[in-house]
């Protein structure tokens, strides 16, 4: 792995779109919740569900603003640095991209702003239905970032015409079957992710004894909540796995880390890839399961990695830890989530502290299945960027040198720790104070600035009195 | 080669989207510059209400025309952003600085003071990469093989440095004529008292940006279609006037006058490259005939344009028209 443009510009890539999608996926999470709630609030009358509503808003508002500033980012890293893959399959990538961000600005100046500014102007119901709206518009955003990026994965739909990949088929590109698994798939991460924080924060608002009746809100829907589609996810993670099987075999068998063709297949466990020797050390696995989980019986043959040549093969270390770590997420959420619904039928949940401890520590379980998903489509994909049509190698701007995108990604590691710790640490503060009182924008806030809704009352009085006014 | 009705439909909303971008964000870039001129609270606080509620919005049009570019024009995008690493990365830190300045200084006591540089220098920063990118863009931009085929300073020259400090003053005099729009008492006094100065020094700096075009760079000029087109000389005719009005105007007093003259300065300015470089998207190498995506996807984006923009644009109207007159006070 030498320091060359290619690897430092994904370095890059991996850095600024780690830090982007923990706040998109966030924030599609929270216009569901903050629409369910709502919904909640328009059809009971309970006052107490429009607090959560209130305090969840700013959340969201803060969260949309962190991945606005970062998106901005992400909207000029492919020509910056992956020049060749814009100009070869630009004519595909550019518009579902630029779809995704005019979904994004429509939002912003539509249903957002009657959420975030309209509370008093409009009917209830209208409301509501805003709020519905808003959280459909982050759902279509992430359509076009999944009907992107499963082009990416499994190409369909396009010819190549003078070495350029372009469209022939958009029907087939927006809704190819694999699409239709991985969308689903990404929308039900995000919701878990959200879930087991609306959970967490209950949970640590019970552990402190404040804000009781609105914890118990948070506890109860998110843990219920999460228990239901847990499920629902292992099951579309399946099916992501069966797509994988079927279009991307070497990428199913570095997951696997099965580097020789086997019949029938074991599943190994844990243990530590060694791409040098091509084996695994310390591996504890299973006869015959590997064959069960691909092929749905235990004798079938499976394809190592031996059956590709090198230059075809993605690294292994990386997916298959990616892969275990999510799955490992994947599996804690629906033990807390299942636990916390039995000793909640038992009557013993906001009693139980070890359990309210454990679901606390349990809030970023979403966001690091999230990356470790992503870690192992994307890593798994190499040494392709679009898979079977263009190496990654090949794709980087040519006339990047290695000093401009050490300078590049320095820089991004830079700023992005000054002001992703100040976001975070704003977020973390509104988290830890609650509830309280209604949320009011500062005088010249409007959709387009979220962050500034985001303030509580007694700040927004604060700057009104501090400018003059 | 001549473009398809599809193509010219995407570069008129790309130019369009550059001139919304250059007028709107460039007076909120410009109160940023200004901003960096006065140490005294009161200005600056009032300084910032003046493009509270407009700010992010007008920022809202440099990702439309990042989008717009990379869907119908990818060869544009990929050229662009390869000759301009450095300048757009630069560009993207000072956006996010003044981004997060404006809503976390605010927040804190002690740690004011950073905000308040980041938010002046972030400002500066974005204004100078852009000029400086408008001046190597004159110059010519190398291309093989649809790249980018120079190296990453190439940027770095006399000309593209003047036009980047150019812009800086560009927009501090389009800061400085909102300020004085949408302000009274003591700011309005002093960002009328700038005006005259910063007309000066934008003449100063397009004199000597001329002439180091005559001289040691060559070519930003000469090579462009400006003999061609003869009609063309109608706009820098007019931007010199709308500069001319922009100090009568403050000698006057008329508070709308001097922003909407040099809004009006820098449409002739935008027209006058038109003329000098169209159909060049990227002079001299890239025309919008042999950048523009296949049909099928420009008709595919056709449909985000005809909704999307319309609505944006009505959104945009709408905002301005709640925040009108000098005292807005927010929703609340």
């Amino acid at each position: 792995m030498d320091l060359d443009p290619v690897f430092l510009s994904r370095l890059q890539f991996a850095f600024v779109i780690s830090f982007h999608i923990i706040f998109p996926a966030f924030t599609i999470g929270l216009g569901a919740w903050l629409a369910t709630i709502e919904g909640a609030r328009l059809f009971t009358g309970n006052p107490l569900y429009r607090r959560v509503f209130d305090f969840w808003l700013r959340i969201f508002a803060l969260s949309f603003g962190m991945g606005v500033v970062t998106g901005v980012v992400m909207a000029f890293q492919f020509g910056t640095n992956w020049g060749v893959l814009v100009e070869k399959t630009g004519s595909i990538q550019g518009p579902l991209l630029g779809y995704e961000s005019f979904t994004a600005f429509m939002l912003e100046a539509s249903f957002f702003g009657v959420v975030l500014l309209g509370r008093n102007r409009v009917s209830p119901r209208f409301y509501f239905f805003a709020c519905c709206m808003v959280s459909l518009g982050t759902m279509f955003s992430s359509f076009w970032i999944l009907a992107n990026n499963s082009w990416m994965q499994v190409p369909v739909g396009h010819s190549i015409v003078d070495g350029k990949i372009i469209p022939s088929d958009w029907w087939a590109i927006v809704t190819g079957p694999v699409m239709m698994v991985r969308w689903p798939h990404m929308l039900l991460a995000a919701f878990l992710t959200t879930g087991m924080c609306v959970a967490a924060t209950g949970a640590w608002y019970v552990l402190r004894k404040i804000h009781l009746a609105e914890a118990r809100v948070m506890l109860h829907w998110g843990l219920g909540f999460v228990a239901v589609v847990i499920p629902i996810q292992l099951f579309f993670g399946h099916l992501t796995g069966l797509y994988v099987l079927k279009h991307q075999p070497a990428k199913f068998a570095a997951i696997e880390a099965r580097w020789k063709n086997e019949q029938p297949a074991s599943e190994v466990l844990i243990g530590i890839p060694d791409s040098k020797a091509e084996k695994n050390l310390f591996a504890i696995s299973i006869p015959k399961l590997g064959s069960m989980i691909a092929s749905g019986n235990w004798t079938s043959a499976e394809v190592g990695l031996e059956s590709f040549p090198r230059e075809d093969r993605p690294p292994v270390v990386i997916p298959f830890f990616g892969f275990r770590l999510m799955v490992g997420m994947g599996l804690i959420m629906l033990a807390v989530s299942w636990l916390g619904n039995f000793l909640r039928f038992r009557g013993r949940l906001e009693t139980t502290r070890w359990f309210l401890w454990g679901t606390f520590l349990a809030f970023p379980t979403g966001f690091v299945a999230i990356l470790t998903g992503w870690y192992t489509a994307e890593v798994g994909r190499q040494p392709w960027v679009v898979y079977g049509l263009l190496r990654t190698k090949d794709a980087v701007t040519p006339s990047l040198t290695t000093g401009d995108v050490f300078l590049s990604l320095s820089g991004y590691v830079l700023v992005y720790a000054v002001f992703v710790a100040f976001g975070t640490y704003y977020i973390y503060k509104l988290l830890r104070e609650g509830p309280t009182g209604a949320a009011v924008p500062i005088p010249g806030a409007t959709p387009n600035r979220p962050m500034a809704f985001a303030d509580d009352a007694a700040t927004a009085t604060g700057t009104s009195a501090a400018s003059g006014r | 080669m001549e473009p398809t009705n599809l193509a010219v439909f995407w570069a008129g909303v790309i130019a369009l989207s550059i001139l919304m971008y250059v007028i709107l964000d460039g007076f909120d870039l410009g109160v940023g510059i200004l901003f960096g001129l006065t140490r005294d609270m009161t200005n600056r606080q009032q300084m910032l209400n003046t493009i509270a509620p407009f700010w992010d919005g007008n920022e809202t049009w440099l990702v439309i025309i990042g989008a717009s570019l990379f869907a119908a024009f990818p060869a544009v995008y990929a050229v662009f952003l390869g000759a301009f690493y450095i300048p757009v990365l630069l560009m993207l830190f000072g956006l996010i600085f003044r981004g997060i300045a404006f809503e976390f200084r605010q927040r804190t006591e002690r740690m004011g003071w950073l905000w308040d540089r980041g938010f002046f220098l972030g400002s500066t920063v974005v204004a100078f990469v852009q000029g400086a990118a408008i001046g190597a863009m004159m110059r010519g931009i190398p291309v093989v093989n649809g790249h980018f085929a120079g190296r990453t300073f190439d940027w770095v020259h006399p000309f593209p440095i003047l036009t980047g400090i150019g812009l800086v003053l560009g927009y501090a005099l389009l800061g400085a004529g909102w300020i004085v729009y949408k302000s009274e008492g003591e700011l309005r006094d002093w960002a009328y008292a700038r005006i005259p100065r910063l007309v000066v020094a934008v003449f100063v700096v397009l004199a000597l940006a001329f002439t180091v075009a005559m001289t040691i760079d060559a070519g930003a000029i000469a090579q462009s279609n400006w003999r061609a087109r003869g009609w063309g000389i109608v706009f820098p005719v007019v931007g010199v006037a709308a500069l001319v009005g922009v100090v009568v105007s403050a000698r006057s007093r008329r508070d709308a006058l001097p922003f909407h003259l040099t809004a009006l300065f820098f449409v002739a300015a935008y027209l006058t490259l038109g003329v000098m470089f169209w159909p060049y998207m990227v002079p001299y190498s890239v025309t919008v005939s042999n950048a523009a995506a296949p049909d099928a996807s420009l008709g595919f984006f056709f449909f985000g344009g005809v909704i999307v923009l319309p609505m944006i644009l009505i959104y945009t109207m709408g905002v301005y028209r709640v925040f009108r007159g000098k005292r807005h006070r927010g929703y609340s």
